[in-house]
Protein backbone atom coordinates (compact mmCIF):
# COMPACT_ATOMS: atom_id res chain seq x y z
CA UNK A 1 0.00 0.00 0.00
CA UNK A 2 2.94 2.66 0.73
CA UNK A 3 4.66 1.55 -2.14
CA UNK A 4 1.51 2.58 -4.35
CA UNK A 5 1.12 6.02 -2.64
CA UNK A 6 4.88 6.63 -2.94
CA UNK A 7 4.26 5.52 -6.65
CA UNK A 8 1.12 7.85 -7.30
CA UNK A 9 2.77 10.40 -5.46
CA UNK A 10 5.51 10.55 -7.83
CA UNK A 11 3.28 12.78 -9.75
CA UNK A 12 3.00 16.09 -8.54
CA UNK A 13 -1.35 16.40 -7.49
CA UNK A 14 -1.29 19.23 -9.62
CA UNK A 15 -0.88 16.95 -13.11
CA UNK A 16 -3.71 15.02 -11.69
CA UNK A 17 -6.39 17.33 -11.29
CA UNK A 18 -5.78 18.75 -14.60
CA UNK A 19 -6.01 15.43 -16.13
CA UNK A 20 -9.19 14.54 -14.30
CA UNK A 21 -9.99 17.98 -15.39
CA UNK A 22 -9.33 17.28 -19.14
CA UNK A 23 -11.18 14.10 -18.98
CA UNK A 24 -14.23 15.41 -17.58
CA UNK A 25 -14.32 18.24 -19.58
CA UNK A 26 -14.16 15.74 -22.84
CA UNK A 27 -16.94 13.92 -21.31
CA UNK A 28 -19.12 17.05 -20.97
CA UNK A 29 -18.26 18.01 -24.41
CA UNK A 30 -19.40 14.21 -25.77
CA UNK A 31 -22.77 14.80 -23.97
CA UNK A 32 -23.85 17.94 -24.96
CA UNK A 33 -22.33 17.37 -28.44
CA UNK A 34 -22.86 13.52 -29.78
CA UNK A 35 -26.36 12.25 -30.87
CA UNK A 36 -25.95 8.46 -30.09
CA UNK A 37 -27.78 7.88 -26.92
CA UNK A 38 -24.96 5.05 -25.91
CA UNK A 39 -22.52 7.58 -26.93
CA UNK A 40 -23.38 9.96 -24.59
CA UNK A 41 -23.85 7.03 -22.07
CA UNK A 42 -20.32 6.70 -22.79
CA UNK A 43 -19.39 10.30 -21.67
CA UNK A 44 -21.35 10.45 -18.72
CA UNK A 45 -19.32 7.26 -17.68
CA UNK A 46 -16.22 9.04 -18.87
CA UNK A 47 -16.72 12.11 -16.46
CA UNK A 48 -17.73 9.42 -13.71
CA UNK A 49 -14.12 7.73 -14.33
CA UNK A 50 -12.52 11.17 -14.13
CA UNK A 51 -14.11 11.80 -11.05
CA UNK A 52 -12.24 8.30 -9.36
CA UNK A 53 -9.11 9.20 -10.65
CA UNK A 54 -9.33 12.78 -9.08
CA UNK A 55 -10.59 11.17 -5.70
CA UNK A 56 -7.33 8.08 -5.64
CA UNK A 57 -5.27 10.91 -6.38
CA UNK A 58 -6.68 13.22 -3.49
CA UNK A 59 -6.79 9.93 -1.07
CA UNK A 60 -3.24 8.86 -1.95
CA UNK A 61 -1.75 12.52 -1.60
CA UNK A 62 -3.89 12.90 2.14
CA UNK A 63 -3.24 9.88 3.51
CA UNK A 64 -7.15 8.90 4.20
CA UNK A 65 -8.94 5.88 2.86
CA UNK A 66 -12.35 7.36 2.68
CA UNK A 67 -11.77 9.00 -0.88
CA UNK A 68 -10.82 5.32 -2.10
CA UNK A 69 -14.10 3.83 -0.33
CA UNK A 70 -15.86 6.87 -2.05
CA UNK A 71 -14.63 5.09 -5.05
CA UNK A 72 -16.03 1.99 -4.84
CA UNK A 73 -19.60 3.47 -4.16
CA UNK A 74 -19.04 5.24 -7.75
CA UNK A 75 -18.15 2.07 -8.87
CA UNK A 76 -21.42 0.41 -7.59
CA UNK A 77 -23.71 2.75 -8.09
CA UNK A 78 -22.20 3.58 -11.87
CA UNK A 79 -22.69 -0.58 -12.37
CA UNK A 80 -26.40 -0.13 -10.96
CA UNK A 81 -27.26 3.08 -13.31
CA UNK A 82 -25.31 0.92 -16.57
CA UNK A 83 -28.43 -1.69 -15.57
CA UNK A 84 -31.00 0.21 -15.69
CA UNK A 85 -29.95 3.16 -18.56
CA UNK A 86 -29.03 0.36 -20.67
CA UNK A 87 -31.89 -1.73 -20.10
CA UNK A 88 -33.97 1.72 -20.80
CA UNK A 89 -31.85 2.13 -24.30
CA UNK A 90 -33.30 -1.31 -25.45
CA UNK A 91 -36.76 -0.46 -24.38
CA UNK A 92 -36.09 2.56 -26.35
CA UNK A 93 -34.74 1.08 -29.23
CA UNK A 94 -37.42 -1.70 -29.59
CA UNK A 95 -40.33 1.43 -29.98
CA UNK A 96 -38.18 3.18 -32.04
CA UNK A 97 -35.79 0.94 -33.84
CA UNK A 98 -33.07 3.86 -33.20
CA UNK A 99 -30.78 5.09 -30.55
CA UNK A 100 -30.51 8.75 -31.82
CA UNK A 101 -31.67 11.00 -29.16
CA UNK A 102 -33.02 13.10 -32.11
CA UNK A 103 -35.93 10.84 -32.56
CA UNK A 104 -37.07 11.59 -29.67
CA UNK A 105 -38.56 14.78 -29.93
CA UNK A 106 -42.22 14.11 -29.33
CA UNK A 107 -42.36 16.30 -26.50
CA UNK A 108 -41.91 19.70 -27.27
CA UNK A 109 -44.12 22.93 -26.04
CA UNK B 1 -32.85 5.81 12.05
CA UNK B 2 -36.13 3.35 12.71
CA UNK B 3 -37.77 4.97 9.91
CA UNK B 4 -34.93 3.73 7.05
CA UNK B 5 -35.13 0.28 8.27
CA UNK B 6 -39.29 -0.05 8.01
CA UNK B 7 -39.46 1.55 4.59
CA UNK B 8 -36.67 -0.91 3.77
CA UNK B 9 -37.85 -3.96 4.72
CA UNK B 10 -41.55 -2.99 3.51
CA UNK B 11 -40.54 -2.43 0.01
CA UNK B 12 -39.09 -6.29 -0.13
CA UNK B 13 -42.04 -7.46 1.81
CA UNK B 14 -44.31 -5.87 -1.25
CA UNK B 15 -42.34 -7.03 -3.80
CA UNK B 16 -42.39 -10.72 -2.35
CA UNK B 17 -46.22 -10.06 -2.02
CA UNK B 18 -46.04 -9.57 -5.58
CA UNK B 19 -44.58 -12.66 -5.99
CA UNK B 20 -47.14 -14.68 -4.32
CA UNK B 21 -50.24 -12.78 -6.14
CA UNK B 22 -51.44 -11.43 -2.80
CA UNK B 23 -52.69 -8.00 -5.06
CA UNK B 24 -54.87 -6.89 -3.08
CA UNK B 25 -52.42 -6.69 -0.09
CA UNK B 26 -50.40 -4.48 -1.51
CA UNK B 27 -51.71 -1.45 -1.02
CA UNK B 28 -52.99 -1.68 3.26
CA UNK B 29 -49.37 -3.49 3.67
CA UNK B 30 -47.89 -0.57 1.90
CA UNK B 31 -49.89 1.94 3.70
CA UNK B 32 -49.53 0.57 7.14
CA UNK B 33 -45.99 0.11 7.02
CA UNK B 34 -45.25 3.93 5.88
CA UNK B 35 -47.70 4.83 8.77
CA UNK B 36 -45.67 2.88 11.32
CA UNK B 37 -42.27 4.46 9.81
CA UNK B 38 -44.42 7.84 10.12
CA UNK B 39 -44.81 7.16 13.52
CA UNK B 40 -41.23 6.08 14.06
CA UNK B 41 -39.52 8.81 12.10
CA UNK B 42 -42.18 11.39 14.99
CA UNK B 43 -40.97 9.13 18.15
CA UNK B 44 -37.35 10.23 17.12
CA UNK B 45 -38.26 13.97 17.38
CA UNK B 46 -35.14 16.16 19.97
CA UNK B 47 -33.69 12.49 20.21
CA UNK B 48 -30.57 12.76 17.57
CA UNK B 49 -28.52 15.39 19.43
CA UNK B 50 -25.26 13.49 17.46
CA UNK B 51 -24.41 11.68 14.36
CA UNK B 52 -24.71 8.15 14.46
CA UNK B 53 -22.57 5.38 12.25
CA UNK B 54 -19.13 6.82 12.28
CA UNK B 55 -21.22 10.08 11.54
CA UNK B 56 -22.76 9.15 8.56
CA UNK B 57 -26.14 10.42 9.51
CA UNK B 58 -27.98 12.34 11.74
CA UNK B 59 -31.43 12.25 12.16
CA UNK B 60 -32.19 15.62 13.86
CA UNK B 61 -35.65 17.57 14.06
CA UNK B 62 -34.75 18.88 10.43
CA UNK B 63 -34.10 14.97 9.08
CA UNK B 64 -37.61 13.80 11.14
CA UNK B 65 -39.97 16.43 9.86
CA UNK B 66 -38.39 16.19 6.02
CA UNK B 67 -38.95 12.38 6.52
CA UNK B 68 -42.21 12.72 8.02
CA UNK B 69 -43.56 15.58 5.07
CA UNK B 70 -42.31 13.26 2.66
CA UNK B 71 -43.58 10.09 3.77
CA UNK B 72 -46.99 11.84 4.18
CA UNK B 73 -47.19 12.93 0.91
CA UNK B 74 -46.13 8.95 -0.32
CA UNK B 75 -49.09 7.90 1.73
CA UNK B 76 -51.15 10.13 -0.03
CA UNK B 77 -49.95 9.38 -3.21
CA UNK B 78 -50.36 5.92 -2.87
CA UNK B 79 -53.93 5.51 -1.92
CA UNK B 80 -54.54 8.05 -5.07
CA UNK B 81 -52.68 4.59 -6.97
CA UNK B 82 -55.63 2.02 -6.11
CA UNK B 83 -56.95 1.64 -9.41
CA UNK B 84 -54.39 3.23 -11.40
CA UNK B 85 -51.37 0.61 -11.99
CA UNK B 86 -53.83 -1.51 -12.53
CA UNK B 87 -54.42 -0.36 -16.38
CA UNK B 88 -51.04 0.12 -17.14
CA UNK B 89 -49.49 -3.33 -16.21
CA UNK B 90 -50.36 -6.84 -14.73
CA UNK B 91 -46.66 -6.24 -12.37
CA UNK B 92 -48.43 -3.86 -9.76
CA UNK B 93 -45.88 -4.80 -6.90
CA UNK B 94 -43.32 -3.78 -8.97
CA UNK B 95 -44.71 -0.23 -8.85
CA UNK B 96 -45.16 0.00 -5.20
CA UNK B 97 -41.89 -1.86 -4.35
CA UNK B 98 -39.71 0.94 -6.75
CA UNK B 99 -41.49 3.93 -5.31
CA UNK B 100 -40.78 2.50 -1.85
CA UNK B 101 -37.34 2.25 -2.50
CA UNK B 102 -37.04 5.59 -4.11
CA UNK B 103 -38.45 6.66 -0.40
CA UNK B 104 -35.60 5.14 1.07
CA UNK B 105 -33.27 7.16 -0.81
CA UNK B 106 -34.85 9.99 0.24
CA UNK B 107 -35.10 9.48 3.59
CA UNK B 108 -31.31 9.09 3.33
CA UNK B 109 -31.09 12.07 1.30
CA UNK B 110 -32.92 14.30 4.20
CA UNK B 111 -30.88 12.57 6.53
CA UNK B 112 -27.46 12.62 5.67
CA UNK B 113 -24.19 13.55 7.53
CA UNK B 114 -21.26 12.43 4.96
CA UNK B 115 -20.96 13.64 1.70
CA UNK B 116 -20.88 9.64 0.64
CA UNK B 117 -24.59 9.20 2.29
CA UNK B 118 -25.51 12.26 0.04
CA UNK B 119 -24.76 10.67 -3.16
CA UNK B 120 -25.83 7.01 -2.21
CA UNK B 121 -29.38 8.68 -1.25
CA UNK B 122 -29.01 10.66 -4.39
CA UNK B 123 -28.44 7.74 -6.19
CA UNK B 124 -31.34 5.36 -4.90
CA UNK B 125 -33.45 7.44 -5.59
CA UNK B 126 -33.02 8.89 -8.63
CA UNK B 127 -32.04 5.15 -10.62
CA UNK B 128 -35.82 4.06 -8.90
CA UNK B 129 -37.21 7.09 -10.56
CA UNK B 130 -35.83 6.00 -14.05
CA UNK B 131 -37.34 2.96 -13.65
CA UNK B 132 -41.01 4.49 -12.89
CA UNK B 133 -40.67 7.18 -15.83
CA UNK B 134 -40.16 4.37 -17.95
CA UNK B 135 -43.00 1.90 -16.61
CA UNK B 136 -45.04 2.18 -19.19
CA UNK B 137 -43.22 0.21 -21.68
CA UNK B 138 -44.95 0.69 -25.36
CA UNK B 139 -45.95 4.23 -24.49
CA UNK B 140 -43.32 6.38 -26.42
CA UNK B 141 -43.52 9.58 -24.41
CA UNK B 142 -42.51 7.64 -21.07
CA UNK B 143 -39.64 6.06 -23.22
CA UNK B 144 -38.70 9.59 -24.19
CA UNK B 145 -39.03 10.80 -20.29
CA UNK B 146 -37.06 7.59 -19.00
CA UNK B 147 -34.45 8.45 -21.93
CA UNK B 148 -34.15 11.76 -20.93
CA UNK B 149 -34.59 12.03 -17.38
CA UNK B 150 -31.47 8.97 -17.32
CA UNK B 151 -29.13 10.78 -19.36
CA UNK B 152 -29.70 14.39 -17.81
CA UNK B 153 -29.77 12.58 -14.21
CA UNK B 154 -26.70 10.87 -14.63
CA UNK B 155 -24.90 14.34 -16.28
CA UNK B 156 -25.65 16.09 -13.27
CA UNK B 157 -24.57 13.32 -10.76
CA UNK B 158 -21.22 13.59 -12.65
CA UNK B 159 -21.02 17.41 -11.92
CA UNK B 160 -22.06 17.23 -7.92
CA UNK B 161 -19.54 14.33 -7.61
CA UNK B 162 -16.87 16.59 -9.44
CA UNK B 163 -17.95 19.03 -6.74
CA UNK B 164 -17.61 16.95 -3.70
CA UNK B 165 -14.31 15.20 -5.14
CA UNK B 166 -12.92 18.95 -5.17
CA UNK B 167 -14.20 19.65 -1.97
CA UNK B 168 -12.43 16.82 -0.56
CA UNK B 169 -9.18 17.61 -1.80
CA UNK B 170 -9.24 20.71 -0.12
CA UNK B 171 -10.48 19.74 3.26
CA UNK B 172 -9.34 16.11 2.80
CA UNK B 173 -12.84 14.73 4.24
CA UNK B 174 -16.53 13.87 3.73
CA UNK B 175 -18.05 14.58 6.68
CA UNK B 176 -20.21 18.10 7.02
CA UNK B 177 -19.15 19.14 10.44
CA UNK B 178 -15.21 18.73 9.60
CA UNK B 179 -16.02 20.31 6.17
CA UNK B 180 -17.73 23.41 8.00
CA UNK B 181 -14.66 22.92 10.78
CA UNK B 182 -12.36 23.72 7.62
CA UNK B 183 -14.57 26.55 6.39
CA UNK B 184 -14.74 28.07 9.54
CA UNK B 185 -11.10 27.67 10.74
CA UNK B 186 -9.59 29.42 7.85
CA UNK B 187 -11.43 32.59 6.61
CA UNK B 188 -8.53 33.47 4.06
CA UNK B 189 -6.63 30.88 2.45
CA UNK B 190 -9.33 28.27 1.67
CA UNK B 191 -7.62 26.26 -1.43
CA UNK B 192 -9.54 27.49 -4.78
CA UNK B 193 -10.88 24.44 -5.55
CA UNK B 194 -12.86 24.47 -2.55
CA UNK B 195 -14.64 27.03 -4.28
CA UNK B 196 -15.26 25.40 -7.76
CA UNK B 197 -16.32 22.26 -6.04
CA UNK B 198 -18.94 24.28 -4.50
CA UNK B 199 -20.43 25.91 -7.87
CA UNK B 200 -19.86 22.29 -9.12
CA UNK B 201 -22.44 21.43 -6.14
CA UNK B 202 -24.45 23.92 -6.58
CA UNK B 203 -24.71 23.20 -10.45
CA UNK B 204 -25.12 19.63 -9.47
CA UNK B 205 -27.97 19.95 -6.73
CA UNK B 206 -29.77 22.55 -9.87
CA UNK B 207 -30.27 20.11 -11.77
CA UNK B 208 -31.99 17.53 -9.29
CA UNK B 209 -34.59 20.04 -8.35
CA UNK B 210 -35.09 21.66 -11.96
CA UNK B 211 -34.23 25.16 -11.55
CA UNK B 212 -33.08 27.17 -14.57
CA UNK B 213 -31.13 27.06 -16.47
CA UNK B 214 -30.89 23.66 -15.99
CA UNK B 215 -34.55 22.76 -16.20
CA UNK B 216 -34.96 21.85 -19.47
CA UNK B 217 -35.26 18.01 -18.45
CA UNK B 218 -38.20 19.07 -16.27
CA UNK B 219 -41.05 19.31 -18.78
CA UNK B 220 -40.28 16.49 -20.84
CA UNK B 221 -39.56 14.50 -17.78
CA UNK B 222 -42.92 16.06 -16.01
CA UNK B 223 -45.18 15.07 -19.30
CA UNK B 224 -43.94 11.96 -20.30
CA UNK B 225 -43.74 9.98 -17.03
CA UNK B 226 -47.58 8.40 -15.87
CA UNK B 227 -49.33 11.19 -14.07
CA UNK B 228 -49.00 9.41 -10.42
CA UNK B 229 -45.37 9.22 -10.98
CA UNK B 230 -45.06 12.73 -12.17
CA UNK B 231 -47.11 13.59 -8.85
CA UNK B 232 -44.15 11.77 -6.73
CA UNK B 233 -41.76 13.41 -8.55
CA UNK B 234 -42.78 16.83 -8.28
CA UNK B 235 -43.98 17.01 -4.27
CA UNK B 236 -41.43 14.54 -2.61
CA UNK B 237 -38.78 14.13 -4.93
CA UNK B 238 -38.53 18.02 -4.95
CA UNK B 239 -38.80 18.48 -1.57
CA UNK B 240 -36.18 15.82 -1.10
CA UNK B 241 -34.03 17.59 -3.30
CA UNK B 242 -34.62 21.39 -1.65
CA UNK B 243 -33.78 19.29 1.68
CA UNK B 244 -30.54 18.03 0.47
CA UNK B 245 -29.59 21.20 -0.94
CA UNK B 246 -30.94 23.38 2.12
CA UNK B 247 -28.19 20.79 4.55
CA UNK B 248 -25.56 21.01 2.82
CA UNK B 249 -25.58 24.56 1.84
CA UNK B 250 -26.44 26.05 6.01
CA UNK B 251 -24.22 22.73 7.59
CA UNK B 252 -21.15 23.49 5.11
CA UNK B 253 -21.15 26.57 3.25
CA UNK B 254 -22.84 29.15 5.25
CA UNK B 255 -19.93 31.06 6.38
CA UNK B 256 -18.81 32.21 2.22
CA UNK B 257 -22.47 33.00 1.45
CA UNK B 258 -20.72 35.93 -0.18
CA UNK B 259 -19.27 33.78 -2.83
CA UNK B 260 -21.98 31.92 -4.01
CA UNK B 261 -24.92 33.85 -2.94
CA UNK B 262 -24.66 36.02 -6.07
CA UNK B 263 -24.60 33.27 -8.65
CA UNK B 264 -27.39 31.92 -6.64
CA UNK B 265 -29.74 34.89 -6.89
CA UNK B 266 -29.40 34.63 -10.44
CA UNK B 267 -30.46 31.39 -10.78
CA UNK B 268 -32.87 32.27 -8.56
CA UNK B 269 -34.29 35.04 -11.04
CA UNK B 270 -33.96 33.01 -13.99
CA UNK B 271 -35.95 30.49 -12.45
CA UNK B 272 -38.55 32.47 -11.39
CA UNK B 273 -39.43 33.99 -14.83
CA UNK B 274 -38.59 31.17 -17.26
CA UNK B 275 -41.36 29.00 -14.77
CA UNK B 276 -43.71 31.62 -15.42
CA UNK B 277 -43.07 33.17 -18.29
CA UNK B 278 -43.34 29.41 -20.48
CA UNK B 279 -46.20 28.41 -18.12
CA UNK B 280 -48.32 31.24 -19.51
CA UNK B 281 -48.28 29.76 -23.02
CA UNK B 282 -49.32 26.48 -22.29
CA UNK B 283 -52.58 24.74 -23.51
CA UNK B 284 -51.82 21.39 -22.10
CA UNK B 285 -52.68 21.46 -18.33
CA UNK B 286 -50.43 18.90 -17.12
CA UNK B 287 -47.36 20.79 -19.02
CA UNK B 288 -48.58 24.04 -17.58
CA UNK B 289 -48.14 22.27 -14.00
CA UNK B 290 -44.73 21.21 -14.78
CA UNK B 291 -43.55 24.98 -15.31
CA UNK B 292 -45.04 25.46 -12.81
CA UNK B 293 -43.05 23.28 -10.68
CA UNK B 294 -40.24 25.49 -11.99
CA UNK B 295 -41.56 28.44 -10.81
CA UNK B 296 -42.28 27.08 -7.53
CA UNK B 297 -38.51 25.57 -7.55
CA UNK B 298 -37.80 29.42 -7.88
CA UNK B 299 -39.51 30.28 -4.60
CA UNK B 300 -37.90 27.88 -2.57
CA UNK B 301 -34.83 28.76 -3.78
CA UNK B 302 -35.04 31.99 -2.04
CA UNK B 303 -34.64 29.99 1.37
CA UNK B 304 -31.00 29.35 0.13
CA UNK B 305 -30.15 32.25 -1.11
CA UNK B 306 -31.13 34.18 2.26
CA UNK B 307 -29.70 31.49 4.19
CA UNK B 308 -30.47 32.13 7.86
CA UNK B 309 -32.08 30.45 11.04
CA UNK B 310 -35.44 30.72 9.85
CA UNK B 311 -35.03 29.05 6.01
CA UNK B 312 -35.38 25.24 7.46
CA UNK B 313 -38.93 26.39 8.54
CA UNK B 314 -39.52 28.03 4.95
CA UNK B 315 -38.51 25.51 2.87
CA UNK B 316 -40.62 22.88 5.06
CA UNK B 317 -44.03 25.00 5.02
CA UNK B 318 -43.39 26.34 1.29
CA UNK B 319 -42.68 22.11 0.71
CA UNK B 320 -46.12 20.80 2.64
CA UNK B 321 -47.81 23.59 1.04
CA UNK B 322 -46.87 22.81 -1.96
CA UNK B 323 -46.50 19.17 -2.47
CA UNK B 324 -50.70 19.35 -1.18
CA UNK B 325 -51.28 21.84 -3.77
CA UNK B 326 -49.67 19.39 -6.39
CA UNK B 327 -51.29 16.28 -4.65
CA UNK B 328 -54.38 17.92 -5.34
CA UNK B 329 -53.55 18.91 -8.96
CA UNK B 330 -52.59 15.85 -10.45
CA UNK B 331 -55.41 13.89 -9.08
CA UNK B 332 -57.86 15.40 -10.34
CA UNK B 333 -56.03 15.59 -14.05
CA UNK B 334 -55.92 11.93 -13.46
CA UNK B 335 -59.52 11.60 -13.13
CA UNK B 336 -60.25 14.09 -16.03
CA UNK B 337 -57.78 12.63 -18.01
CA UNK B 338 -59.35 9.03 -17.92
CA UNK B 339 -63.02 10.39 -18.52
CA UNK B 340 -61.42 12.82 -21.46
CA UNK B 341 -58.59 11.70 -22.45
CA UNK B 342 -57.35 15.38 -22.90
CA UNK B 343 -55.33 16.73 -20.59
CA UNK B 344 -55.56 20.23 -22.43
CA UNK B 345 -57.02 23.23 -20.29
CA UNK B 346 -60.87 22.65 -22.18
CA UNK B 347 -61.23 19.02 -20.61
CA UNK B 348 -61.73 20.80 -17.32
CA UNK B 349 -64.80 22.99 -19.28
CA UNK B 350 -68.01 22.99 -17.26
CA UNK B 351 -66.95 20.72 -14.07
CA UNK B 352 -67.66 22.80 -11.98
CA UNK B 353 -71.61 21.99 -12.59
CA UNK B 354 -71.12 18.07 -12.57
CA UNK B 355 -68.49 17.96 -10.58
CA UNK B 356 -68.30 20.47 -7.75
CA UNK B 357 -66.35 18.48 -5.39
CA UNK B 358 -63.51 18.32 -7.84
CA UNK B 359 -64.11 21.67 -9.28
CA UNK B 360 -64.03 22.62 -5.75
CA UNK B 361 -60.89 21.23 -4.66
CA UNK B 362 -59.01 21.86 -8.20
CA UNK B 363 -59.98 25.80 -7.05
CA UNK B 364 -58.59 25.39 -3.57
CA UNK B 365 -54.93 23.76 -5.60
CA UNK B 366 -55.31 26.58 -7.92
CA UNK B 367 -55.29 29.28 -4.87
CA UNK B 368 -52.82 27.82 -3.15
CA UNK B 369 -50.02 27.63 -5.79
CA UNK B 370 -51.00 30.92 -6.84
CA UNK B 371 -50.61 32.36 -2.83
CA UNK B 372 -54.26 33.48 -1.90
CA UNK B 373 -54.44 34.37 1.72
CA UNK B 374 -56.28 31.67 4.06
CA UNK B 375 -54.21 28.95 1.93
CA UNK B 376 -51.38 27.31 3.16
CA UNK B 377 -49.66 28.35 -0.37
CA UNK B 378 -49.82 31.92 1.25
CA UNK B 379 -48.42 30.92 4.44
CA UNK B 380 -45.34 29.46 1.98
CA UNK B 381 -44.95 32.47 0.11
CA UNK B 382 -45.20 34.85 3.12
CA UNK B 383 -42.47 32.61 5.05
CA UNK B 384 -40.00 32.97 2.13
CA UNK B 385 -40.66 36.74 1.13
CA UNK B 386 -39.93 37.30 4.80
CA UNK B 387 -36.83 35.18 5.44
CA UNK B 388 -35.56 36.77 2.11
CA UNK B 389 -36.55 40.10 3.51
CA UNK B 390 -34.33 39.56 6.73
CA UNK B 391 -31.20 39.07 4.48
CA UNK B 392 -32.09 42.68 2.92
CA UNK B 393 -33.10 41.72 -0.43
CA UNK B 394 -35.87 43.64 -0.93
CA UNK B 395 -35.66 43.88 -4.89
CA UNK B 396 -35.55 40.67 -5.02
CA UNK B 397 -39.50 40.61 -3.61
CA UNK B 398 -40.16 42.81 -5.73
CA UNK B 399 -39.39 41.01 -8.98
CA UNK B 400 -40.75 37.60 -6.47
CA UNK B 401 -44.74 39.61 -6.40
CA UNK B 402 -44.16 40.61 -10.11
CA UNK B 403 -44.14 36.43 -10.69
CA UNK B 404 -46.52 36.14 -7.99
CA UNK B 405 -49.28 38.32 -10.45
CA UNK B 406 -48.20 36.80 -13.49
CA UNK B 407 -48.54 33.20 -12.15
CA UNK B 408 -52.55 34.01 -11.09
CA UNK B 409 -53.50 34.47 -14.77
CA UNK B 410 -52.35 30.88 -15.41
CA UNK B 411 -53.78 29.36 -12.46
CA UNK B 412 -57.40 31.75 -13.04
CA UNK B 413 -57.73 30.32 -16.45
CA UNK B 414 -58.26 26.56 -15.19
CA UNK B 415 -60.70 28.10 -12.78
CA UNK B 416 -62.35 29.97 -15.37
CA UNK B 417 -62.39 27.18 -17.62
CA UNK B 418 -64.28 24.79 -14.69
CA UNK B 419 -66.80 27.49 -13.95
CA UNK B 420 -67.49 29.83 -16.77
CA UNK B 421 -66.83 27.59 -19.43
CA UNK B 422 -69.76 25.24 -20.42
CA UNK B 423 -69.65 21.96 -21.99
CA UNK B 424 -71.47 18.96 -22.17
CA UNK B 425 -70.32 16.21 -20.01
CA UNK B 426 -70.72 13.61 -17.97
CA UNK B 427 -69.96 13.13 -14.36
CA UNK B 428 -65.86 12.43 -13.95
CA UNK B 429 -66.65 9.07 -11.64
CA UNK B 430 -64.33 8.84 -8.44
CA UNK B 431 -63.56 6.22 -5.89
CA UNK B 432 -63.67 6.70 -2.50
CA UNK B 433 -60.06 6.77 -2.70
CA UNK B 434 -59.67 9.93 -4.32
CA UNK B 435 -62.38 11.50 -2.30
CA UNK B 436 -60.39 10.72 0.66
CA UNK B 437 -57.17 12.14 -0.59
CA UNK B 438 -58.61 15.11 -2.34
CA UNK B 439 -60.62 15.72 0.82
CA UNK B 440 -57.87 15.55 3.48
CA UNK B 441 -55.59 17.89 1.17
CA UNK B 442 -58.48 20.50 0.89
CA UNK B 443 -59.13 20.35 4.47
CA UNK B 444 -55.04 20.31 5.54
CA UNK B 445 -54.61 23.27 2.78
CA UNK B 446 -57.23 25.77 4.15
CA UNK B 447 -56.27 24.78 8.11
CA UNK B 448 -52.37 25.72 7.45
CA UNK B 449 -53.81 28.40 5.83
CA UNK B 450 -55.51 29.60 8.77
CA UNK B 451 -53.62 28.27 11.32
CA UNK B 452 -50.12 28.15 9.89
CA UNK B 453 -48.67 27.67 14.17
CA UNK B 454 -49.65 24.52 13.54
CA UNK B 455 -46.40 23.65 11.83
CA UNK B 456 -44.41 26.65 11.42
CA UNK B 457 -42.92 26.26 15.09
CA UNK B 458 -40.84 23.17 14.67
CA UNK B 459 -37.95 24.84 14.16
Amino acid sequence: MDNITATIQVVPLNHYILLSAIIFTIGVIGVLIRRNAIIIFMSVELMLNAVNLLLTAFSAYSGDASGQVFVFFIMALAAAEVAVGLAIIVMVYRNTNSVDINVLNRLKW
Amino acid sequence: MNTLIVISILALVVLYLGLFKAKNALLPVSILGLLGALALAVCEWNSGASPIFSGMMHFDNFAVAFSALTIISTILILLLSKTYFEKISENVAEYYTIILFALVGIIVMVSYHNLSMLFIGLEIMSVSLYVLAGIKKRDFASNEAALKYFLMGAFSTGFLLFGIALIYGASHSFDLSEIAKYVTDRPTGIDPIFYVGIILVMVGMCFKIGAAPFHFWVPDVYEGSPTLITTFMATVVKTAGFAAFLRIFSVCFAPLSEFWMPTLLGITILTLFIGNITALFQTNFKRMLTYSSVSHAGYMLFAIVALGASSFNAVFVYAAAYSLASIIAFGVLILVKEQTGSENFESFNGLGKKNPFLAFSVTVAMLSFAGIPLTAGFIGKFFMFSTALQEYHTWLIVLAIINAVISIYYYFKVIVAMYFKDAERKEVPSNAYYKLVLGVSVIATIVLGVYPSLITDFF
